[in-house]
């Protein structure tokens, strides 16, 4: 019981020491604080800590030196770590830069195709036709059909029939229209039919109709129904030749690139096939142009 | 040599290595934008061993020691980690500073105040320093890796102080609830 009745005087003693060293400490804190504050550069405060620092500044160059190996260490994680993270960050941007380098080629691509688009119908005169730029948006993937599809529709004043071509000659003509797209039969669809001559006469262009060769395959194309005894020679070249009938209006103005003669079946028969090889890569196509004044259209 | 001027002497000897370690070693190694502070985690490992008293005590000199070994205002440090040290002998009586919480949470606790307190006395102080969120950043990454480091310190501490301690606290907590010397037996 005595140990008892004299723990709570031990405790207060304790507690009233502990106190009293606590606010004293403080206070020292505070004078320290106010001095160090209120002191000029020269004063006293500061001459103790500029000789404290003269007495401790070669234990800290020591201490510096001897612990260089564990900083290097340490160091050399860190580096480690910043590599990789560096390895990652190069790599978001190696990914970036190879996204703009494929944008930036395809934008050269799209530039050299329009380019070339805008030398043709400059070069052949197209510019009364009313060409008009769309970009193809699909591609029929049936091997029945040649078909593609664009993104210019009745709103943009295209209409069923206008004939479509892109930079290195004859694409089609427009099977269907909305208000903002429109489907366009490829030459090589089998149901295209191209009023079509020779580029050379001899003594006269050779007068025909291109169809396809067969479904499904977009590099051959034949013409059919010229004059027996017509003269035509391997790569001879062939364009449309527009129209040659006032009761039948040929949906193409003349004189648009179709393709190269390849190779001629039974020559000089009545029955002989002219095959060619169209210009235009038809499986590889991005845009095109709409011809939208020829026969009367409303052009621009 | 009696056992208090051995522990006054391991104390000191503690608290000149902390700031010498920190200031020369720690505080060059930046990891992921923040540094390591040991200073307030050894004021708190005093503390919890040693009491409110020594801790207060450690924690104004080591405070000190900063202050005029970094040229900083005299009297900042120390008000900060006095508090620190008082505040973790007061948790040591009612803790169990054993428990590896106290030293882990304390640790963060101890980093905040440290930090924050630092910059509040300044802008109290009206020293204008440019404020922006990187700073945020760095006290996060600073509260964390003293947590990482808080276990660590607070054994190597424990191991350097215990043999010139009056009464380890793990000790003297199992005499008192298995042995027959218990205080609490005793007054049954």
């Amino acid at each position: 019981m005595k140990t008892l009745e004299l723990s709570p005087h031990v405790y207060d003693k304790s507690v009233r020491r502990r106190r009293a060293v606590l606010g004293l400490l403080v206070v020292s804190c505070l004078i320290l604080l106010t001095a160090y504050f209120g002191e000029s550069a020269g004063g006293g405060l500061r001459s103790i800590q500029r000789g404290f620092n003269e007495i401790i500044s070669p234990i800290q160059e020591g201490a510096s030196r001897a612990l260089k190996p564990a900083r290097d260490l340490v160091g050399w994680f860190g580096d480690t770590l910043d590599a990789k993270g560096d390895v990652e960050t190069l790599r978001a941007e190696r990914d970036a830069l190879r996204q703009e380098v494929v944008a930036n080629e395809a934008a050269a691509r799209e530039n050299t195709e329009l380019r070339a688009q805008l030398e043709m119908t400059q070069a052949l005169g197209l510019g009364d036709y009313g060409p008009k730029g769309a970009r193809v948006i699909n591609y029929d993937p049936s091997v029945w059909y040649s078909r593609i599809g664009i993104d210019k529709g009745s709103s943009d004043g295209i209409r069923e029939g206008m004939p479509v071509i892109a930079s290195g000659g004859l694409v089609g003509n427009v099977l269907e229209v909305t208000r903002g797209s429109a489907q366009v039969t490829l030459i090589t669809d089998h149901t295209s039919g191209v009023p079509a001559r020779t580029n050379k006469g001899r003594p006269k262009p050779v007068q025909g109709v291109v169809e396809s060769s067969g479904a499904g395959n977009p590099n051959d194309l034949v013409m059919n129904y010229t004059p027996p005894r017509s003269t035509v020679r391997v790569k001879d070249r062939i364009v449309t030749s527009g129209t040659n009938s006032r009761r039948f209006e040929s949906l193409y103005p003349p004189n648009l690139p179709i393709g190269q003669v390849t190779r001629i079946e039974d020559p000089g028969a009545d029955s002989q096939e002219i095959h060619l090889r169209p210009y235009v890569d038809l499986r590889a196509l991005e845009f095109v142009q709409v011809l939208t004044a020829v026969n009367g259209g409303e052009g621009e | 040599m009696s056992e208090n001027r051995q522990l006054q002497l391991r104390v000191a000897l503690l608290g000149v290595v902390t700031v010498i370690l920190q200031i020369t070693l720690v505080s060059q190694l930046r990891i992921a934008g923040g540094i390591a502070d040991l200073v307030p985690l050894v004021v708190l490992a005093v503390g919890l061993l040693c009491g409110a008293l020594s801790g207060a005590v450690f924690g104004f000199a080591v405070g000190f020691f900063l202050d005029v070994a970094l040229f900083h205002t005299l009297g900042i440090s120390s008000l900060l980690l006095l508090t620190i040290g008082y505040v973790a002998g007061r948790v040591r009586d009612a803790r169990d500073p054993e428990g590896a919480f106290v030293p882990l949470f304390g640790a963060a606790a101890a980093t905040l105040a440290w930090v924050l307190g630092y910059a509040i006395i300044q802008f109290l102080l009206d020293v204008e320093a440019p404020v922006s969120g990187v700073i945020l950043r760095q006290t996060l990454v600073t509260m964390l890796l003293n947590m990482l480091l808080a276990l660590p310190v607070y054994a190597l501490v424990r191991s350097w102080l215990v043999p010139a301690l009056p009464a380890d606290p793990r000790r003297r907590r199992r005499r008192a609830t298995t042995t027959s010397l218990s205080p609490l037996q005793r007054a049954r």
